[in-house]
């Protein structure tokens, strides 16, 4: 028995996925070209760790391998999870984090389509509680000229957690711009004086401002190429703005500017790739408001009162809770059910 | 001390009195629950629950005397109504007592020699006779609860099985072609 | 120029218009058999008013409405009826339909018929001649059109649509008729203007198809008929979308245009009533697209209960054909057996290959990216019907709208995860009706059985309340004997007593009739036992237990087909 309609669109979820992972190749070139290509060591880690975990527990369900390796799912759980967190990071921390969403967030749940969690983010959210110390050394970028790790220096740090002789980690890592204006503000310094420090560009951090400005090239790449729907990425970005923007204009002297938000931490990696992603996300368009709205106020209330560097994750894992009852209360009114229409 | 006493004894006595009050303002006729059971079950009459009909089944329910599986015409859909409603947990039927598929009575009018028996046994009068008349079954009006055939002295009643109609046909549940699992029972939905 | 409307979500598959489009349509030759479905409408069936061995005539009664829903079917040329028995008929279950089946004569002789002076009978009659004459909607949902138009008292209608939407890939039997009977169907628009008393009369064309548009304005020069042209968007043909496009009405969720004002028919059924009261020929006749993988896709005029594969022979199916679709590749029914008969909803048939409509893609689970939800044109969501649909959870899928659900498919032809979703809204519905049907008929079993236990408590009060009576009399009757014995007695006594008295014989007699009246009433009291069977009937008894044992001995495995069959 085969039911109309017989004819469908070539699009397919492997298809849709496989837009996502191009879309964040700019930023990701801005990242290696800003802080070096360790960056690429940890996405391949990843992407390794997170398609022999997904064939573990494919096996383990007994389903079916290959339509749903070549899903390219898993390989967006590992390049987001990748990008959240330090490049410098210890092998085995891209490896336990990537499995632990992968197996746990998104498998145990029930694999494609029903993990209630984004899994990257829970991966990150068990990394940071669990090895805070190691998910604050990011690498300097390279526009500061200070000491600068080889490639290979990279590669022995991630693989063996040696330097080179004489160097120290401080020397190559230093905190994220988030984090160095918390931490600057409560020992008592002023906005203004924090942004003329020499980590911080005309956005936000040197470097990691122009990986942001590549995640939203990206990003509107996903919104004209329909993969993602332009409203969460639009009200996400548009709260945090206003939300930031009334802040600062109360109080220039402890709060940054809303374009400070945008583009420092994970604001724009959040905004099109993490909040966007369909299966956690809510699915009716008041819902949608809703959803991005909240995500960016609890991003933004992290970052400026939390004890956390930077909100995005926790943000999309708080917004995730939420959205069976938004989407219950989002439900929109069916043809014909409008009340009288016009 | 006696004072706060007092007060419990007097807010107590009060609430007791309202509520007294309430339970004869209020007092629901009959039972509901047995009406909600009753309305949940398939109204064969057919007694395979032990009970004569389906009403005597609903008032055992209610009163926590009988199972809430034993009712093959319901199905298993029946059975989760009545867990639903009561809020008790799913039970399956006992080994070989499930559903069977549904069937109307027909009498075989050759054999018939009209002796009524079957007319009295029929708990919705679905059957039209007289004695010494041949009986025949209504069968728009047969609830398949087989409670004829033992009385019948010549035992020309059987039960038909309904053949698919375009009316009574269903569109089947749509099978997925590639989450075939070696184990499918595995992906077969639970409820 | 007209503000359009427009409607929620919406599709644009591959048009695949031209294929059969330019070529004019031709009429299909006699087949050498007919098959009239006798339930070629939604509604009530037609009630069969021939036999097998009947002559009947071009547009000959075959079937007569029954119920208001229904529409009759005639004889779409002269010939024999050879039989009214069940054949596969189009739907989807591809079960058996009763059917009327004819072997034409080949004369092609008509019945008597003559054109209707319509605005000169009344309304009601018209309706009623359309009701006759079989005229149903021939847009596809095949709903009687005389229903359409039995308006109420008070009802008005402000605007009659036209549909020559015509939005589905590969169809264009509308598109063809509207460039070439543009004339006829505005004729037939008369008629339902004349019906409908409209304050403005709509048609709506998509603007791919330039020469329909053209045609239909040209036709309508003299009229204030207005011909709007609407953008090219899938599902704009369905009913309650153009009217929603044209006027900006939204027809109320379970309720129909009229009652907003609105009366939709499709061109074809337009024509229709124009054969209908022009030239009184009932609907036994229809356009239908033949297209896909075959050589030379066209539109034929057919008869209806003509054989399927008459008509795909005269397009000349090309090799590698892997099966076809009645209907258009959105809402179609997918046919392996071409003996199937065009009914009078069939607008299109379409030979699969596998080039052209490739076998379903394999199903990922639901990725919850609700591209369906912005393809839906009834603003459904289509991700969460499908949760409850899938784990048959009914009750919250009709709370979700799920019988809001027009299955034009827009949603499963984005879904990128290809999950059959309208299949599943279909298996949902199917089995909320079954459990309707359930419902109910527990509902009446409930209400007889009640009814037979108040009857059979009622027969053993009644019962008692005779007995008690019979008890009664019967004590009045024994108090009569003794009475009467005891006078008896005295009677003897006196006479012993005095020899010359005379007994009173009158008297007497009065005592022995009241005597056998009394006892005639206690023998009445104890009936005769009527359960003792007569020699005969036991001799009945023994011959029928003589053949059950025969049978039982015939009978290799008793009870082998208690087995409940698996239901998948």
């Amino acid at each position: 028995m085969w039911s109309s309609p017989f004819i469908t669109t070539p699009s397919s979820v492997s298809q849709i996925m496989l837009r996502v992972l191009i879309a964040l190749i700019p930023g990701i070139a801005f990242y290696v070209w800003y802080f070096g290509p360790a960056i690429l060591v940890s996405i391949t880690l990843a992407s390794i760790t997170a398609l022999a975990t997904e064939a573990l527990m494919l096996k383990l369900r007994n389903r079916p391998l290959k339509p749903f390796l070549s899903d390219n799912s898993a390989l967006i759980t590992a390049w987001l999870l990748a990008l959240s967190i330090p490049a410098l990071a210890p092998w085995w921390l891209v490896v336990v984090g990537t499995a632990f969403g992968i197996v746990v967030a998104k498998h145990l749940y029930g694999g494609l389509g029903n993990n209630v969690f984004n899994p990257a983010m829970v991966g990150y959210a068990v990394l940071i509680i669990s090895f805070p110390l190691h998910m604050t050394h990011w690498i300097t970028p390279n526009l500061l000229g200070g000491t600068e790790l080889s490639f290979a220096g990279q590669l022995n740090y991630i693989f063996y957690g040696v330097l080179p002789g004489g160097m120290t980690l401080d020397a190559v890592t230093m905190a994220t711009p988030l984090d160095t204006l918390k931490t600057q503000l409560h020992l008592g310094l002023q906005v203004s004086d924090i942004r003329d420090m020499p980590i911080y560009g005309r956005l936000a951090g040197k470097g990691s401002e122009m990986v942001a400005i590549g995640f939203a090239i990206g990003g509107i790449y996903l919104v004209f190429a329909r993969v993602v729907n332009w409203l969460i990425p639009a009200v996400y970005l548009g709260t945090l703005f206003v939300v930031a923007g009334i802040f600062h204009l109360a109080d220039p002297v402890h709060y940054v500017t809303p374009l400070f938000h945008w583009f420092a931490g994970a604001a724009m990696l959040g905004a099109f790739f993490i909040f966007t992603d369909p299966v956690g996300g809510s699915t009716t368009f008041r819902g949608r408001i809703f959803y991005a709205a909240g995500a960016a106020l609890i991003t933004f209330l992290i970052r400026t009162f939390g004890s956390f560097p930077d909100g995005v994750a926790f943000a999309a894992l708080l917004m995730n809770i939420c959205v069976p009852l938004i989407d219950i209360w989002t439900q929109p009114k069916v043809f014909g059910k409008k009340g009288g229409g016009k | 001390m006696i004072s706060a006493l007092w007060v419990m004894v007097g807010i107590s006595l009060l609430l007791g009195a309202v509520l007294g009050y309430s339970a004869i303002k209020f007092k629901v006729e009959g039972n509901p629950l047995v009406e909600k059971i009753d309305a949940v079950l398939p109204q064969t009459q057919c007694g395979q629950c032990g009970f004569p009909g389906c009403k005597p089944y609903a008032e055992a329910i209610a009163k926590g005397e009988a199972d809430i599986n034993l009712c093959p015409p319901g199905g298993e859909e029946g059975i989760r109504k009545l867990a639903e409603l009561l809020g008790v947990d799913y039970k399956p039927f006992g080994e070989g007592a499930g559903p069977r598929a549904k069937a109307v009575a027909f009498i075989d009018e050759n054999t018939c020699i009209g002796c009524t028996l079957c007319l009295q046994a029929c708990p919705v009068d679905a059957i039209v006779g007289a004695a010494k008349q041949m009986h025949t079954i209504i069968a728009s009006e047969c609830t398949g609860c087989e409670l004829c055939l033992a009385p019948c002295p010549v035992d020309c009643i059987s039960m038909m099985g309904l053949p698919e109609s375009i009316q009574t046909w269903k569109w089947p549940y749509p099978v997925y072609t590639l989450a075939q699992p070696k184990n499918p029972t595995r992906e077969m939905p639970t409820s | 120029m007209r503000r359009l409307d427009h409607f929620h979500g919406g599709i644009h598959p591959d048009e695949h218009k031209l294929e059969s489009s330019e070529l004019p349509s031709r009429i299909a030759p006699l087949p050498p058999q007919l098959i009239l479905s006798l339930h070629q409408h939604i509604g009530a069936g037609a009630k069969v008013q021939v036999q097998a061995g009947d002559h009947v005539l071009k547009g000959q009664l075959l079937a007569s409405a029954q119920g208001m829903v229904s529409a009759a079917i005639h004889a779409p040329t002269s010939g024999t009826v050879t039989a009214v028995r069940p054949h596969a008929v189009p739907h989807p279950s591809q079960l058996p339909g009763l059917c009327v089946h004819i072997e034409p004569d080949g004369k092609d002789q008509w019945i008597e018929h003559a054109p209707l002076a319509y605005r000169a009978i009344p309304k009601s009659e018209l309706l009623a001649k359309l009701r006759e004459a079989g005229i149903v909607g021939l847009g596809g949902a095949t709903f009687p059109t005389h229903v359409k138009y039995s308006l109420a008292p008070d009802q008005r209608i402000q605007t009659l649509v036209i549909n020559g939407a015509e939005c589905e890939p590969w169809i264009t039997t509308d598109d063809r008729l509207m460039r070439e009977r543009a004339a006829e169907i505005v004729r037939g628009i008369e008629v339902l203007r004349h019906l409908a008393a409209p304050a403005e009369t709509l048609i709506g064309i998509e603007d791919n198809k330039p020469q329909a548009i053209a045609a239909m304005r040209a036709a309508c020069a003299d009229s204030d008929i207005e011909v709007v042209i609407i953008p090219t968007l899938y599902p704009s043909g369905g009913e309650k979308q153009l009217i929603k496009i044209l006027t900006g009405k939204e027809v109320p969720s379970g309720g129909r245009p009229t009652g907003i004002g609105v009366a939709c028919s499709n061109v074809a059924t337009a024509f229709a009533i124009h054969r209908f009261v022009d030239y009184g020929e009932p609907l036994i006749s229809r356009q239908m697209t033949v297209t896909g993988n075959v050589r030379t896709p066209q539109n034929i005029e057919v008869l209806i209960g003509t054989p399927l594969q008459e008509l795909v022979r005269l397009a000349e199916p090309l090799p590698g054909v892997t099966g076809y679709i009645l209907g258009g590749p959105m809402m179609g029914v997918d046919i392996e057996d071409l003996r199937l008969p065009v009914v009078k909803g069939s607008n299109c048939i379409i030979v699969k290959s596998a080039k052209l409509f490739p076998p379903a893609e394999p199903a990922m689970p639901c990725i919850r990216c609700t591209r369906c939800a912005a393809a839906c044109p009834a603003d459904l969501q289509p991700q969460e019907l499908h949760w409850f649909s899938k784990a048959r959870d009914f009750g919250k899928a009709q709370e979700y709208n799920l019988f809001d659900c027009i299955e034009c498919g827009a949603c499963a032809y984005v879904c990128p995860s290809h999950i059959p979703l309208v299949q599943y809204f279909r298996f949902a519905k199917s089995e909320i009706w079954q459990r309707e049907r359930e419902s109910q008929a527990a509902e009446v079993a409930r209400e007889r059985h009640e009814f037979r236990l108040a009857r059979i408590e009622r027969e053993k009060q009644e019962k008692a309340e005779r007995l008690a009576q019979k008890e009664r009399e019967a004590t009045a009757a024994r108090e009569a004997i003794t009475l009467a014995q005891a006078l008896a007695a005295k009677q003897a006594a006196k006479q012993a007593a005095d020899p010359d008295f005379e007994p009173d014989n009158t008297q007497q007699m009065r005592i022995n009739a009241a005597i056998e009246r009394a006892k005639a009433q206690v023998a009445a009291e104890n009936p005769k036992n009527t359960e003792v069977l007569t020699p005969q009937q036991q001799a009945e008894i023994a011959e029928i237990e003589a053949r059950r044992a025969k049978l039982r001995e015939a009978a290799a495995h008793p009870g082998a087909d208690d087995e409940p069959p698996k239901h998948s």
